[in-house]
Formats: structure tokens, sequence, C-alpha cells
């Protein structure tokens, strides 16, 4: 929803079975997680704010 | 046999006649029928991902599918990002960019469903603190949320 509402946001939603490498990768060993700019890890379902909040912290830190 | 059954096919008919508002692309990026296979190279599920995707489709006449080749088209695939088929980009009204990547079956069929809708209207039922926030980004942000289909 929140790539719908910004221009600055990409979201991608990862049918991760299907992708053993990536699984790997990103060490997932529960749904769902979620990895933004590669580098803040959110394990399971969590609040709207939490998720802004974590969203807008990974963009003051986005190199560009 | 049809992938999306009678029952849900009639119920997502009525539910996009109410609710799409704009028309909505969905490109999808598969592998193209071979008759030799590469190992290591298969997209095991492409053709189901296709099949899915052309019964969603044919429920309105808001959406429209575009297929695309992944190898055939690399430079397109490279220039939105596409890495792993299938993939699915939804285009419409939203401002960001929104895709599915590997078969959205399960619950992530319906989340494929809630977001063609809000994809549609360029609306969502984010909190107008969040969506505050989200107009004030400056830079890039590229969300992954990894799911299962159970």
């Amino acid at each position: 929803m929140m790539a719908i509402e910004s221009d600055k946001v990409t979201a991608d939603v990862i049918e991760v079975s299907e992708y053993p490498l990536m699984a790997q990768r990103y060490q997932i060993y529960g749904v769902p997680k979620t990895v933004i700019n590669e580098s803040i890890e959110l394990e399971g379902a969590r609040p709207e704010a939490a998720m802004v909040g974590a969203v807008e912290a990974a963009s003051r830190t986005a190199a560009s | 046999m049809a992938i999306i059954p009678q029952q849900d096919q009639e119920y997502l008919k009525g539910l996009f006649a109410e609710k799409l508002e704009h028309p909505v692309m969905l490109r999808f990026y598969t592998q193209r029928q071979s008759v030799l296979s590469v190992p290591g190279q298969e997209c095991g599920t492409c053709s189901d991902t296709h099949a899915l995707l052309n019964e969603l489709v044919a429920l309105s006449d808001k959406l429209t599918l575009e297929v695309h080749d992944f190898v055939a088209e690399q430079e397109q695939a490279k220039a939105e990002g596409i890495e792993e088929i299938p993939a699915i980009v939804l285009e419409g009204q939203n401002k960001g960019t929104v895709r599915f990547i590997g078969v959205p079956a399960g619950y992530e069929f319906a989340t494929l469903i809630e977001d063609l809708i809000d994809v549609s209207r360029g609306t969502t039922s984010l909190q107008p603190s969040s969506r505050e926030v989200l107009v004030t980004l400056e830079k890039p942000v590229h969300i992954k949320v990894f799911v299962t289909p159970t």
C-alpha cells in the first residue's frame, strides 16, 4: 500500500518458497519477513505505524 | 479446468465491477514455452501463473495483461529491476512500484486482488498519519516482503 501512496517506494511481494537461494540469502526462517533497502529487517506482521516508521528510517539513511 | 473456481470468478467479477475505477495493466514477465528445457533454467510456476492471470483479467474489462519474455526482453526486464520470474508489475494510479514475484497463490492471491483495487483507485486504507509520513520521503525505499502461499 505504501508503494501506491509514494513515488519513492518500490514494494515487492516475494513468494520465497520458489526461490531457495533468495531464502538463504535473506535468511528467511519464518514469514512474513520484510527487508527494507537491504538493511532493515522486520520479522512477522507489524502494526502499520511500525512499518511506516521503518520505511521513514530507511529513506533517511538511503544513499540516493 | 479453471484455476479460479467458478464461484470465486463470479464473486470477483462483482467485486471488480464495483471497486475498479481506472484501468490496471498487469505486466507479466515469464519464460517462453519451449520444447527444449535447459537444466537449472526452468520456470516451474510460470505457466500456472500465466493461466491464472489470463483467467483474472477476463473478469474485468479494466484489467489488461501484457506478457513479456524474460530472456528475449532482458533489457526491459533489467530496466524494471526484474531479477526473478514469474514477476507481475502492476500499473495504474499507483505512485510507486508494486510487484509480485512468484506465483500469487494462497493468501497472496487475496493480496493481489486488494492491490489491484488500490492501484485502480490510487487510494489505500492507510492511516492519514502514515500518508503524511510517506509524502515526506526524500530518498528511494525498496521494500521486500517475503511470504509463502500458506
